[in-house]
């Protein structure tokens, strides 16, 4: 009965939803105050209908109720608790619910922490959200029910959740992206709102801006912990393989940066309306597009885990009214949008502008590249793929591009820069770096690289660029204190967020140039060089985990005459499913991690062993967190709670100075 | 003129939908074979149970299919009962690939039997020659004894209906 329970509440939600589109909408255009002030109400009840569907598959998965045919295929006698909770959103069906709870919950979120937001454009808002949650439920309810019974006959046990995904980064990663896809739906409906109600201002512009941040921030959260997951649990050593889906939460995450700082243009200056507008959605559509690519089995991946036609259709179905009805709203509507301001060639707009053409670019080349081969199939081509090289060849000069707008734009004034003297700390900081770059590779295994020394460049030179800003803005208030209230969290969220792309520039640059890797073939016994290291192989032994049964191995590390520490990899054979999964040993470290990986088994006791050491490798994901964190001080600005003073003046179409 | 650009982004996308559609007819997993159009590869390879030596002169005369699996793959096991109907029709020839002798001959005993011949490739070597990604795949070869299509992963109708029938229906040779 349970499980009916849960089915139960998937369905009142779908209701729910239907109304919070539906009626929100009509009191919008019939002026019905009674019919707007449904839509705060409504949101929370299908947030709390969605909370308990999602709450009766975990439970469902905790007390092992095999009846469900989606528990059955994704769990087992044996699986730890932790994973059994994790694994509700292992396969498709589940993280779809996932997703739907997910939107719900923005949408408490939005009706919770609108107060300033005027009631029509707060009904605007959840309204949208609404018509999203319906197409999502919907899918659920018609293409893949959660809940589906496996009955009169359930198996004694379950298939067991795929290896791959029993691992600490399932909990958090899956959630962590959603926030981020599903966050950017806000800013979506936020834009649709504003279409709709014709006023696409600077005040639509900071109402969007805290909701576009922190979904931007969990959205890179996320794609770090993926990219740190992919890196120690594939086995394949690798941080980013430019997979498909990859790539789809890539787009999304390329385009929101560009709308973070197209908005701020629109806040401030009240300028790129039209542009920022597109971006909003152009942001969620592709979040959207990401799903689809995953989930219909267009594109081939490890991820895809539903290849089914009639989802894909379904899925497409969607895509096309969400999509295809914005872009024709926008079409409408933001012919009648005017551009008043105007700016000089050397003014913050015009770096953000470059800015926001660099990253619209790039996201344009990951689609491209994402979608080639599929391009290339339907026009009768056959089967191609665009590897690293075409996107490797992309990114390298685009960034180095993007890196000189980040060190000379939070330094240039709106409108027009008058002063150009202040440039030259910054060259003088290039030119500073220029010499690292020349210098700190040789410090390095490996031998020198250009493309080391380009990476090296970049970072210092934003890194010193940042410090720059933040002393110029020092001198001019005076005293830290005194700029520390002035400026406010946004400036400190920006340069935080700018250091860690510095941080994660420097790692990248150093794992892809000066990683020592070696692939040999090693027995009990046998003894390796690794860089400073002297890797012995000491034994190799059977174990038996709670569902899998495994061959560990035993390496010691020595430094010299000292042993540094053992570690030991496993390869792994889950019971029920019978897939072999390498763990690898990973000893992580500031500046280096030391990776050790067995590979195949060659006969004699001998097995392959991949060894490695990759040169400051953590820190691309200690910068990613750093954007995240970045995010999340920008949103704490005082200015976001300050709007709600301010709704009286609401009216007027104010272009706040700079 | 400015009115018409705004237009654009749903124009793009209306034509990025319309290969949506098509990508969703398409089997992303298919891989055309290098193979296509000529004759299997020369081999020798033990017998599964006796170990006497196989050459490609063992082959049925055709059309037949030469299955690709092993005991450690599940989605062999997914295939098997369609395959085994397939048998009784069509000969298939199992070649087992990477695995245990022993493991494949409890298998087949414990699931059934329907090849008509037993290749044992436990070092991958003709596998490798046919550039086999992993099991199952299922090639099939007609009458002259030439492959005409490859199917990777699960033997199921579709695949049957895709890759073989047109063979069979071509008279096994074309």
């Amino acid at each position: 009965m349970f499980a009916e329970f849960g089915h139960f509440a998937l369905v009142t939600a779908f209701a729910i939803a239907i109304c919070q589109s539906v009626i929100p909408l009509y009191g919008y255009f019939t002026q019905q105050d009674t019919l707007i002030a449904t839509a705060k109400p409504l949101a929370l009840l299908q947030g709390f209908a969605l909370a308990v569907s999602f709450a009766v598959l975990m439970h469902g998965f905790l007390v092992h109720d095999f009846s469900i045919s989606y528990v059955a295929n994704n769990s087992n006698l044996d699986l730890p608790w932790y994973f059994r909770l994790s694994a509700v959103w292992g396969a498709h069906e589940g993280s779809l619910l996932l997703w739907a709870l997910i939107l719900a919950v923005w949408g408490v979120a939005v009706s919770l922490f609108s107060r300033g937001l005027p009631d029509e454009m707060a009904s605007l808002v959840l309204s949208v959200l609404g018509m999203i949650g319906i197409g999502f439920i919907a899918f659920m309810l018609f293409t893949s029910n959660p809940f589906e019974r496996l009955l009169p006959f359930a198996p004694a046990n379950g298939q067991d959740l795929n290896p791959l995904l029993q691992d600490p980064g399932l909990i958090f990663h899956p959630p962590m992206l959603y926030m981020g896809y599903v966050g950017l739906s806000v800013a979506y409906a936020f834009a649709m709102a504003a279409l709709i109600a014709g006023r696409l201002d600077a005040t639509w512009a900071r109402w969007s801006r805290p909701w576009t941040t922190i979904a931007w921030s969990f959205l890179t959260f996320g794609i770090a912990l993926g990219s740190w997951w992919a890196y120690y649990e594939l086995g394949w050593g690798g941080w980013w393989f430019w997979d498909p889906v990859e790539n789809a939460s890539l787009i999304p995450w390329l385009v929101a940066t560009a709308l973070m700082h197209s908005l701020a243009v629109t806040e401030k200056r009240g300028l790129f309306r039209s542009w920022t507008v597109l971006l909003a959605i152009a942001a969620f559509s592709l979040s959207l597009l990401g799903t689809f690519l995953v989930r219909s089995g267009v594109l081939t991946s490890v991820h895809a885990f539903a290849n089914d036609p009639e989802r894909g259709v379904f899925i497409l179905g969607f895509l096309i009214v969400v999509i295809g009805g914005s872009l024709t709203l926008y079409a409408i509507r933001a012919a009648a949008v005017s551009e008043p301001g105007r700016f000089g060639w050397l003014s913050r707009e015009s770096w953000l502008l470059f800015n926001n053409l660099i990253l619209t670019v790039m996201a344009i080349s990951v689609l491209l590249g994402t979608l080639y081969p599929l391009l290339v199939d339907s026009l009768g081509g056959g089967k191609v793929s665009v590897g690293p090289p075409f996107f490797n060849a992309v990114f390298v000069p685009l960034t180095a591009i993007l890196v000189s707008f980040m060190v000379f734009g939070p330094l240039t004034s709106w409108q027009q820069m008058k002063d150009t003297r202040q440039y030259r700390p910054l060259i003088v900081a290039g030119l500073v770096s220029v010499i690292a770059g020349l210098v700190w590779p040789t410090q390095m295994l490996g031998a020198y690289s250009i493309a080391s020394a380009l990476g090296t460049v970049l970072a210092l030179w934003l890194v010193l660029g940042t410090a720059i800003d933040i002393r110029q803005r020092i001198l001019e208030y005076g005293s830290v204190r005194v700029m520390s209230r002035k400026v406010g969290a946004g400036f400190f969220g920006m340069w935080t967020a700018h250091i860690g792309v510095a941080v994660t520039i420097f790692g990248v640059a150093m794992v892809e140039n000066h990683t020592e890797h070696r692939d040999l073939r090693m027995g009990p016994g046998d003894v390796q060089a690794l860089g400073p290291y002297e890797v012995r192989f000491m034994q190799l032994e059977k174990i038996q985990g709670p569902n899998y049964a495994a061959d560990r191995a035993t390496f010691e590390v020595w430094e010299g005459t000292r042993l540094y520490q053992a570690v030991m990899p496993e390869k792994r054979v889950y019971n029920a499913s019978q897939m072999v999964m390498t763990e690898a040993a990973i000893d992580p470290g500031f500046t280096r991690d030391l990776y050790i990986a067995l590979g195949e088994p060659l006969g004699d006791g001998d097995w392959a062993v991949r060894l490695s050491i990759k040169p400051f490798i953590d820190w691309i994901w200690a910068g990613s967190f750093l954007m995240g964190f970045g995010g999340i001080v920008a949103i704490t600005d005082r200015r976001y709670r300050r709007v709600r003073a301010r709704k009286a003046s609401l009216i007027e179409d104010r272009v706040a100075p700079a | 003129m400015r009115r018409m650009l705004l237009w654009l982004p749903l124009a793009i996308f209306g034509i990025l939908a319309v290969f949506f559609f098509r990508g969703l007819s398409l089997d992303p997993n298919a891989q055309p074979s290098a193979l296509i159009g000529r004759t299997l590869p020369a081999f020798q390879l033990m017998e599964l149970h006796t170990g006497a030596m196989l050459t490609e002169a063992d082959l049925p005369s055709g059309p037949y299919l030469l299955n690709v699996w092993a005991s450690w793959c599940i989605t062999c096991q997914v295939e098997h009962p369609y395959l085994t109907e397939l048998s009784k029709t069509l000969p298939v020839v199992g070649l087992n690939y990477k695995d245990q002798r022993t493991a494949a001959q409890n298998w087949l005993a414990k699931l059934g039997d329907p090849y008509v011949l037993h290749l044992f490739d436990d070092s991958g070597q003709l596998g490798l020659d046919l550039g086999v990604a992993g099991a199952p795949e299922t090639f099939v070869v007609d009458a002259s004894g030439v492959i005409r299509a490859r199917i990777q992963g699960e033997v199921n109708v579709r695949a049957f209906e895709r890759e073989i029938a047109p063979v069979l229906a071509a008279g096994g040779s074309r």
